[in-house]
């Protein structure tokens, strides 16, 4: 028997109260995929972080092909012949491809040796695994796949025998991932080890040979894809059955609370992010935005929540809404009986410095109800407070807490309780589980479900389409700022929508000849 | 959680700090070939054992005091306004003009128009670098900066040609209306038997400076504007979202900003040189931001730093009076403790915290 490629033993690795690792032992067989899924925080990205010589583990060994490696950095990685692709590529965006990958391993100093060099070896590694990228383009004029291979480039050009993939598909359309997962097959038939992190079940399941399940920073268990089911998975990684389908009864679609006519946006820098889109959303019904981020979705949002400018009609239950000037701030929308759940919550949605309690009212500080003559009704606030962390399960249930020190999870429901729970017409929800563990994510999709029975009118934004399928009552799909067309979730598929979020509107290829509702759907859009 | 107690930011932390600092100003001091014991001693005795010492000691905090709480409330909102030194200079313009054109009957009248006056002069010097950074994102601590040195050359101007009394010599106006000259605590403390403070300059603004203290904790903590300038100051991306107006937030908090800077000058131009001269700021605008970074931009913090600093201002004028210490190394001794305080913070902080979550470890 051959030695694994990559052998942990007892990683232990703590930051500060938090065991991020606990003595995590894991064994990957040279020329296979081994997924490695867990929820956010299972301590994925740290073990991770440790195999790349980022941190050093408290305690643990580390075997490359059999022999104990030592890795203090980066550099000592590459050389035991292990490549990384973050999530977030560290690509110098106005250089060249070529000077991307030979940027930290060029010898000598001057560039034409080593650009002559890498030329060279690119277009063999090109052929070799069909990784097809123009060596002259400049990073920030290539799609996020693109650039997504350099980085891969980037790690086969310095000898990478092991390659890390760190959530690699969250920012790809489904068929770039589709080209993902076959350049990952071809390097695996080369003989290459691959190890793919990420918290999306089918991904294990589609590509995967083993998969190791992360908890709490624990290893829970290393099984054989081929012998296990998604069903089984997610109950490893929460620790508990998980309904992994929304439970939802058909949609009850009353007047119309939103309308949009011909919205357009143009970004700080000039460019149109959205070029003229026309919705409705009903009350009682969710409508899905589906598309791969940086289409025109978050500005979208940002117009409708008042904290973007954008010319165009939109009206809320009848009456036109300012999109520019004053009227055109938050404070207005949420008098106009708009919430809204940004797509940051970290950024947006609360202020991490402030505690609990303090965001619990955060948009809505100016409330009367809530101030005391010139000051805030802090105790009241407080009080408040501590009921809908409660009703909304937030854990720990201390609103004195300061917002950071909440997981994900943990405070997406401290924004939701908030914009829930001033009973809105209207809930604007942007990425609701993103970086969300899956025992939350029920929870979130079953109060977005909750508040679309009360009669209110939904507007969803996610990029991950799973989510759009289960949680939509429609589904739009945008692309380059502009709505390709709208689709009913029972009577269509991933891949149609896929080539939508791609830009191509002629689907009746992939509208599954087996699924005549999916065909007929066509023919009414 | 959070990494460590409240009292161990709030206290220990500036106190290592600080005994960091003493330790290394004991070095210069030795290498000059004083005692540094000796010197301490000296300090103490002179700002802290006698009722001057405070009276003087005092005089210099409540320039901190006011100096910081500007910086601490500017910061509250990521503006970091260093043009303190400008705004008080400004707002002693404003307390000139309050104290030379109108006839005030009694101090405590003169001593409310004089505040607004310095506060409307100090708001107004802060206002044009508040509208700039707001609307066009020009940087706050290069204009406020470069406002210092405008609003040094105004007031040079402005004592030369329209405020110097004629036949005068030296830059500076005329002397105020007994009436608007505010008691020292000389005067509020002293009987006949025991006189208190003895010829030092600390006087009613003190209790104007403690006050303002106060009101500053009820802005920042307390009211709907302390509020949206927290959240502005921690996210701007978040502040839009909640409907909260970049350009009102960043104008606003340099306008109160600028508010207290000016009031310095109360205490300076009203209540110690009792006239308008060149120069009466003498670096407090300054002395603030280091304040405000000790006090953590905290009202309370502030004022002990503030009284820190009025120790080592007082202290270190003895030393120069009594020793060969020269006084450009009291410079250097005040400099240690701002780099240590201030700076360096995170030097001292990091071992600290990694002690506390050592210790909860083994406690759990």
């Amino acid at each position: 028997m051959t030695a694994p490629a990559i052998e942990l033993k007892g990683i232990s690795k703590a930051f500060g109260p938090v065991q991020a690792n606990k003595d995590i032992s894991i064994s990957v067989q040279p020329g296979t995929i081994h997924g490695i899924i867990g929820e956010n925080g299972a301590g994925k990205s740290t073990l991770m972080s440790i195999l790349y010589g980022f941190y050093k583990a408290d305690a643990g060994e580390i075997f490359i092909k059999g022999q104990k490696t030592l890795i203090p950095d980066s550099q000592a990685a590459i050389k035991a012949g292990i490549g990384m692709v973050f999530q977030h590529f560290k690509l110098v965006e106005t250089f060249t491809v070529l000077e991307n990958i030979i940027l930290g391993a060029e010898d000598g100093a001057m560039l034409t040796t080593s650009l002559g060099k890498a030329r060279k070896e690119l277009k063999h590694l090109a052929e070799e695994y069909g990784l097809n990228v123009d060596p002259d383009a400049v990073i920030e004029n290539l799609s996020v796949g693109h650039q997504q291979r350099v980085e891969i480039l980037k790690a086969l050009y310095r000898k990478a025998e092991i390659l890390i993939l760190d959530e690699p598909t969250g920012v790809l359309t489904p068929d770039e991932a589709d080209q993902l997962f076959r350049i990952l097959d071809r390097l695996r038939e080369e003989g290459k080890t691959i190890v793919l992190i990420t918290h999306k079940l089918r991904e294990i399941m589609d590509t995967t040979d083993t998969v190791s399940v992360m908890r709490r920073g624990e290893m829970t268990a290393t099984v054989k894809t081929a012998n296990t089911s998604p069903e089984e998975l997610a109950e490893l990684m929460v620790g508990r059955k998980v309904l992994l389908r929304v439970d939802k009864v058909a949609a009850n679609p009353q007047e119309t609370v939103l309308n949009i006519r011909d919205l357009r946006v143009v970004d700080e820098k000039g460019v149109e992010r959205v070029k003229g889109i026309d919705l409705h959303v009903r009350a009682g019904e969710i409508l899905g935005i589906a598309g791969v981020a940086g289409n025109g979705q978050t500005e979208l949002l940002e117009v409708l929540g008042g904290f973007a400018h954008g010319t165009g009609v939109i009206e809320v239950n009848g009456a036109e809404i300012p999109l520019t000037g004053h009227g055109a701030d938050g404070q207005a929308r949420r008098a106009a009986g708009i919430s809204h759940v940004p797509e940051d919550r970290q950024r947006e949605g609360l202020i991490m410095e402030f505690s609990a309690w303090e965001n619990t009212v955060f948009g809505y500080h100016r409330d009367p109800a809530i101030q005391n003559g010139p000051v805030m009704d802090n105790a009241g606030i407080q009080a408040e407070a501590q009921e809908k962390m409660d009703r909304f399960d937030v854990r720990p249930p201390n609103p004195k807490l300061a917002a950071k020190n909440f997981s994900g999870g943990n405070q997406q429901k401290i924004v939701l309780a908030r914009e829930i729970e001033r009973n809105p017409d209207l809930l604007l929800i942007g990425q609701p589980t993103r970086g969300v563990d899956i025992g939350a994510i029920e929870f979130i999709h079953q109060q977005i479900v909750k508040l679309r029975d009360q009669g209110k009118a939904i507007l969803l934004v996610s990029v991950e389409l799973e989510e759009i399928m289960s949680l939509s009552d429609r589904v739009a799909v945008m692309f380059d700022g502009h709505i390709m067309g709208e689709r009913d979730p029972a009577q269509t598929n991933e891949r149609e929508l896929g080539l939508l979020m791609a830009g191509i509107t002629d689907t009746s290829a992939v509208a599954d000849a087996g699924d005549g509702a999916a065909e007929e759907a066509l023919n009414d859009g | 959680m959070d990494k460590m107690p409240k009292w161990a930011d709030i206290v220990l932390i500036p106190l290592i700090s600080l005994l960091l600092a003493a330790f290394f100003s004991a070095l210069v001091i030795l290498a000059i070939g004083e005692n540094p014991i000796e010197a301490l001693k000296l300090m103490i005795d002179g700002a802290l054992m006698r009722s001057a010492g405070w009276g003087y000691t005092l005089y210099y905090a409540t320039n901190f005091l006011f100096t910081g709480l500007a910086v601490s409330v500017a910061f509250h909102a990521r503006l970091f306004n260093i043009g303190g030194e400008g705004q008080a200079m400004i707002g002693g313009l404003g307390v000139a003009l309050v104290c030379l054109y109108i006839p005030w009957p009694h101090w405590s009248l003169a001593i409310l128009g004089a505040s607004v006056g310095a506060a409307c002069f100090g708001a107004l010097w802060a206002l044009i670098p508040a509208y700039f950074q707001a609307k066009r994102g020009s940087h706050i601590v290069i204009t406020t900066i470069m406002f210092n040195f405008i609003a040094a050359a105004l007031l040079n101007y402005v004592l030369v040609e329209l405020l110097r009394p004629v036949g005068a010599m030296d830059p500076a106006s005329a002397k105020f209306p007994a009436a608007t000259h505010l008691p020292s605590f000389q005067d509020m403390f002293s009987t006949a038997e025991t006189p208190m403070f003895r010829g030092a300059p600390a006087n009613v603004t003190f209790f104007l400076a403690m006050a303002a203290c106060v009101l500053v904790w009820v802005l920042i903590w307390r009211t709907r504007l302390g509020y949206e300038i927290r959240a502005f100051g921690q996210s701007e991306t978040g502040a839009k979202y909640a409907g909260i107006s970049p350009v009102k937030i960043t104008v606003v908090a340099m306008l109160i900003s600028g508010a207290l800077a000016g009031m310095m000058s109360v205490n300076t131009t009203m209540g110690e040189t009792e006239r308008l001269i060149l120069n009466s700021t003498e670096g407090a605008g300054f002395i603030g931001i280091a304040v405000a970074l000790m006090g953590r931009n905290h009202p309370f913090g502030v004022f002990l730093a503030a009284i820190l600093f009025g120790f080592l201002y007082q202290g270190g004028a003895e030393l120069a009076l009594w020793t060969s210490i020269p006084r450009e190394l009291i410079v250097v001794i005040q400099a240690l403790v701002i780099l240590f305080t201030g700076a360096l913070d995170n030097m001292v902080r990091e071992p600290v915290e990694k002690i506390f979550i050592a210790m909860r470890r083994r406690n759990t």
